[in-house]
Order: structure tokens, then sequence, then C-alpha cells
């Protein structure tokens, strides 16, 4: 799959580092690669090898210090922080391992949210927030608070709030890190589901080996460089 | 309305917090308000008095008196249509905390040039027909029971002795901030009683009013009056009636500066409580305002979450302190008239207490503000988990 599809994400000699006074700590050195569009790609490696720098750059969350994130068509790491925001509201969902969930929101409310930055109407709003709340099972939890939901079903909320401005990117850093094995399950299938069935491209980070599985490729970052399994 | 939904969920997250800071609010705003209006009431005296009353007295002080014969070539002064006299007597009633203004006045020029004290016309001619009688304010009656027809006392401590007074009517107020706690008789019974016991305090009295018949002409009238004087053994000072009403506020203006300052002491104080919480909460709420810039909201969106929250806290503790504010001024009234007769709260007031409570919102939102807008994505998504 990933060998006949175009890439969508091309990462050209991208390096960072963090500085604690000053001292320079390197978290990234010259990574080179391309992601194809529609693929599942697991990023795994051990605690502060930079596998969530990596995707906190690919998805325009943070800047780099050298080299080029191509998402598409746009260079995101020449962007400014407006335009930036701008593109990771169309072009980009986020799944994070606590589900970053607005307690004081209801389920609904978490999915609407990317779409109050977009100009469809509250109507169409609806119309979408329901189609993905469907997508991920949870139409009938809509007015819950994420307190009310169990762990996996806060996830799967996350995932239709990923999911609702129909972005070609997903990230997703840790998804299941926080959750049992069956909901850990659950999520994994709908990602694969989204794959498969949506196109989605998925970039993920994890530590779990059972969820890198589910993906297509799997590249290893060991003390900042990259392999691949 | 999206986000005035979200400020307003937020705003009770942590409901006996944000309760206990509108409540601090409130009660600063209060503070605020009363003291402000207890420095308003200092200098309402001033603001009430005529523009066409000039006042007439001693140049030393006004301790020292000025003699009878000066009315003549006063009401001779070219711009004067009315002129009256008066004494402070400073007598007490039964008891010395039973303490209220009372003069010896002369009735026909005093209550022509002071027509807010409002008498019916049979009152004011039973006044005028008796030297002993006297006429007291509408709130003073009420203080201690008083009817017309009553026989008062008071004990003189300028004028030694008791002196009896028939109460002959009751004035009331023409406006509000007329003061009804004063008690006025006739001069003459005064002056006679001094003729027979103290002669030579006799033929005296305390200050002039003089009415003239344009503001304008109130200048040129105090120096016509003065030079009548020059060089003679009473030398004396006009002024107009607000001057002379500051100049006894002048001597206290200090007081009056120190209860400004401590009521916007009160406000800076809020203030800092009010800017620690907001600071609490925005830092407890970093990793949602990264994972809102991660979806796309930029600093200015998530500027106005957390300013709108720290204005909104603010505003409801100012509206709440200035519906505070009315009862307490009238328990002020009631319960504390012998000190506070008049304690009306202005609309400069109210608008100076809900600007104050703003000002509370914008100052205390603003570092958070700045905080949560410029709050690094990566950094934010640290604190979650």
């Amino acid at each position: 799959m990933s060998e006949a599809s175009e890439p969508i994400v091309r990462i050209r000699n991208l390096s960072k580092a963090y500085r604690r006074g000053t001292q320079v700590i390197p978290v990234l050195t010259d990574i080179n690669f391309d992601i194809a569009r529609g693929e599942f790609v697991a990023l795994m490696g051990p605690s502060g090898s930079g596998k969530s720098t990596l995707l906190n750059l690919i998805a325009g969350i943070d800047s780099a210090d050298q080299g080029s994130v191509l998402v598409g068509d746009v260079e995101i790491t020449r962007l400014g922080e407006s335009d930036l925001a701008r593109w990771r509201a169309g072009s980009v969902g986020f799944i994070f391992q606590f589900y970053n969930l607005i307690p004081v929101l209801t389920a609904y409310e978490n999915v609407e949210l990317p779409l109050l930055l977009t100009h469809l109407s509250r109507r169409e709003r609806r119309e979408h927030v329901e189609a993905v709340l469907n997508v991920v099972g949870l139409a009938d939890r809509m007015d819950h608070y994420p307190s009310q939901l169990s762990g996996g079903q806060q996830q799967r909320v996350a995932i239709a709030r990923a999911i609702v401005t129909d972005p070609e990117i997903l990230v997703a850093d840790e998804p299941t890190g926080d959750l049992d094995r069956a909901s850990a399950e659950e999520i994994l299938q709908l990602m694969d589901r989204l794959v498969h069935d949506f196109g989605k491209t998925v970039i993920m980070v994890t530590h779990d080996p059972r969820a890198a599985e589910k993906a297509h490729l799997i590249r290893h970052l060991e003390k900042g460089e990259l392999s691949v399994t | 309305m999206f986000f005035l939904k979200y400020i307003l969920r937020n705003l009770f997250r942590h409901k006996l917090r944000s309760v206990l800071t509108i409540v601090g609010v409130a009660v600063a705003v209060l503070a605020f308000g009363l003291l402000r209006t207890l420095v308003g009431l200092w200098y309402a005296g001033a603001e009430h008095a005529s523009d066409t009353r000039l006042v007439t007295r001693n140049s030393i002080s006004l301790v020292f008196p000025l003699p009878i014969s000066y009315l003549d070539r006063i009401r001779g002064v070219q711009g004067v249509t009315t002129v009256s006299y008066g004494n402070w007597f400073g007598a007490y009633y039964k008891e010395q905390k039973n303490f209220f203004a009372n003069y010896a006045i002369e009735p026909r020029g005093y209550l022509e040039l002071y027509p807010e004290l409002m008498l019916s016309p049979k009152e004011k001619n039973d006044f005028f027909l008796d030297r002993k009688g006297c006429i007291v304010g509408e709130r003073l009656a009420k203080t201690y029971g008083w009817k017309v027809g009553d026989l008062i006392t008071l004990k003189g401590t300028i004028f030694p002795g008791q002196w009896e007074f028939v109460l002959r009517g009751i004035y009331h107020g023409k406006e509000k901030a007329t003061e009804e706690r004063i008690l006025l008789f006739h001069w003459s019974y005064l002056n006679e009683t001094l003729r027979q016991t103290v002669p030579r305090r006799a033929d005296q009295v305390g200050y002039f009013v003089v009415g003239v018949k344009k503001p304008e002409l109130a200048p040129e009238v105090s120096m016509a009056i003065d030079s009548l004087f020059k060089n003679s053994l009473a030398e004396t000072l006009t002024e107009t009636e607000k001057a002379f009403h500051m100049s006894f506020v002048s001597m206290t203006e200090a007081i009056m500066v120190a209860i400004q300052i401590v009521s916007y002491m009160v406000i800076a104080i809020i203030m800092v409580v009010a800017a620690n919480t907001m600071a609490m909460t925005a830092r407890e709420r970093i990793g949602e305002y990264a994972t809102l810039k991660t979806l796309g909201f930029k600093g200015g969106h998530l500027g106005w979450l957390i300013f709108g929250e720290s204005v909104l806290i603010s505003v409801s503790g100012g509206v709440v302190g200035v519906a505070a504010t009315f009862p307490a001024a009238h328990w002020i009234e009631v319960e504390l008239a012998q000190y506070f007769p008049y304690f009306s709260v202005s609309s400069e007031t109210i608008l100076l207490e809900l600007l104050a409570a703003l000002s509370v919102g914008v100052v205390s939102g603003i570092f958070p503000t700045w905080r949560g807008a410029t709050i690094r994505i990566a950094d934010g998504l640290k604190r979650i988990g």
C-alpha cells in the first residue's frame, strides 16, 4: 500500500534540540522519511527517544531547529503561528493519551469544537457531529460530560473530534496508553477502520507492541535517529 | 455564543472559589461605595450651598463675634437683597450625647434666605410671633419624638443655663440633602437673656447671612462689605456660603484624603486577590488551553475565554456590591442617623463602583490572559496526565 501511494508527509533533514540553560540536548538528528497517503505508521522507541517530538513537528504544534516538514503541498515548517493554527484546524486531527476533552463541555460540544473555526452553520455542524459520533458508536452519549463516560468512550469522543473536520492526517500520541486491554483493542480497531474505510493517514506514537502491530509500518526512534521495521 | 457558554460553565467549575471571589469583590465594591459616599457627604454642604448667599464673619476667626450694629450698614450695600444673622448656640438636649446643631437666628430674614427649610404658613407665623418659639427639622423631631407645641429644654454650653423653647414648627427639607437635624430659635431671646445675665456678650452675632441679587455680584458685594469695616475693631471676612462651608471641610481634609486612599486600597487589595485566583485558574487549565490551540484556536480566542471569565466574575461581584450598597446606606441612615442623617448614594458613586469592579476584572485578567494566550502547545500538553 505505502509503496503505491504518493507521500503525504515528507520529512527532510529534520533536527530538534532542547535547551536547558546553556546545555543543548539534541532530540532529533537529521531525520528523513516519507509517509504515504492512507498509511498507518507507528513510531516506537524508548522514553526520551524523540518520538512525541517528531509527532508534534509533523502535526505543526512544535517548531524544528533545522529541516523541513512538507504535508501535502504545505511546508508547515515555514508557516507562521497564525497560518499554522489555521492549517492544523483543517488538515490534522489529534488523538491524545489522556483524551484531552474539555470537562465542562458535553461529548457533542467537544466534538463540535473544531467546527467552530469553520464557516459551517449550526445545522451543518450538528449534521457533522452526529455523523462522526455515529462512526465512533457514541451517538446515544452525545449529551454526556466526559466525567460520565468511561476511558474508552472518552477516547472515542476524542477520535470523533479528530475526524469531524475530515482531515487527511490523524496523529495519535499513545492513544491506548491510558486504557485497559479491551478498550485499547476497540480504539485500535476504530483507528484501523479510519484508515481502511475512510482513507485517513494515521501516525501513532506508542510503547505498546500490540498497538504497533496494527500499523502498516513501524518506525523506531533511538537517540533521535530513525530506523525502519 | 459558544464562548459565553464556555465561560459560564468555567465560572462554576470551582463553585466555592468563584463564589468566594465574587463575594470578595462585592464586599470591596460595597466598602468602596460607602467610603466614597461618606467623602461625598462631607462636601455635600458646600456643594448644595446657594450661589446667592454670602456669609460675613469676623476676619480673625468665627469664634469672635461681630456687633449687631453692622446690620444696617450691610443692608445698605448695593446688590444686597436680604440680611439675616445668627449665633452658633451649641446646646444639647438632656444629655451631652444628644447633641445637634442649634442656632439663634433672626427668623424672618433667615427663612427668606433659606427657602429650602419648608414650613407651613401657620407654623412660620407662629414661630415669628413667639419669641421663645423654635423650629426643628423633621429628622430631629422624629429622633426625639417632638410634636408642635412641645416644650423643649436645652442645656447651654457656650451660653450656660437651661434654655426653654416652645416648638412652633417642624420644617422639612426641599431637597434630600437639606439638613433636617437643626434647631433654630430667636436671636432676640438669646440677646435679651444675655443683656440681663452677661451684658458684655449682648448685641453681638456670630455671622451675618447676606442675600445678593445675582451670583455674579457675590465678589463685588463681598469686597464692599469688608471694605466697610476695614480698620474697625471687628474687621469682617465675607465669602460665599460654599467657601464658608469649605473652610470647615478643609480642616478635616486630611482625614477625607485618608478615607479616599483607603477606598482605593480596598479595590487594589481585591485586585491582587482576584488576580491570584485567575492566575491559579489559568494555571490549572493550561493543558486545556494547549488542547484548544492544538485544535486550531488562536491566542486571541483563549484570551477572550480567560479575560471574559475574569471580567464576568468581577462584574458579578460588582453588581452584588452595588445591590448591597443601597440597603447598607439605608441601614446607616436609619441606625446611625445621629452621625449620618443623610446617607444617599449618588449615581456617580454607583458608576464608580461598577468601574472599580470592571477594572478589577480587567487588571486581574491581564497576566493569566497573556499566559494562556502565549503558552507553547507542546509545553501545555505536557501538563496533562
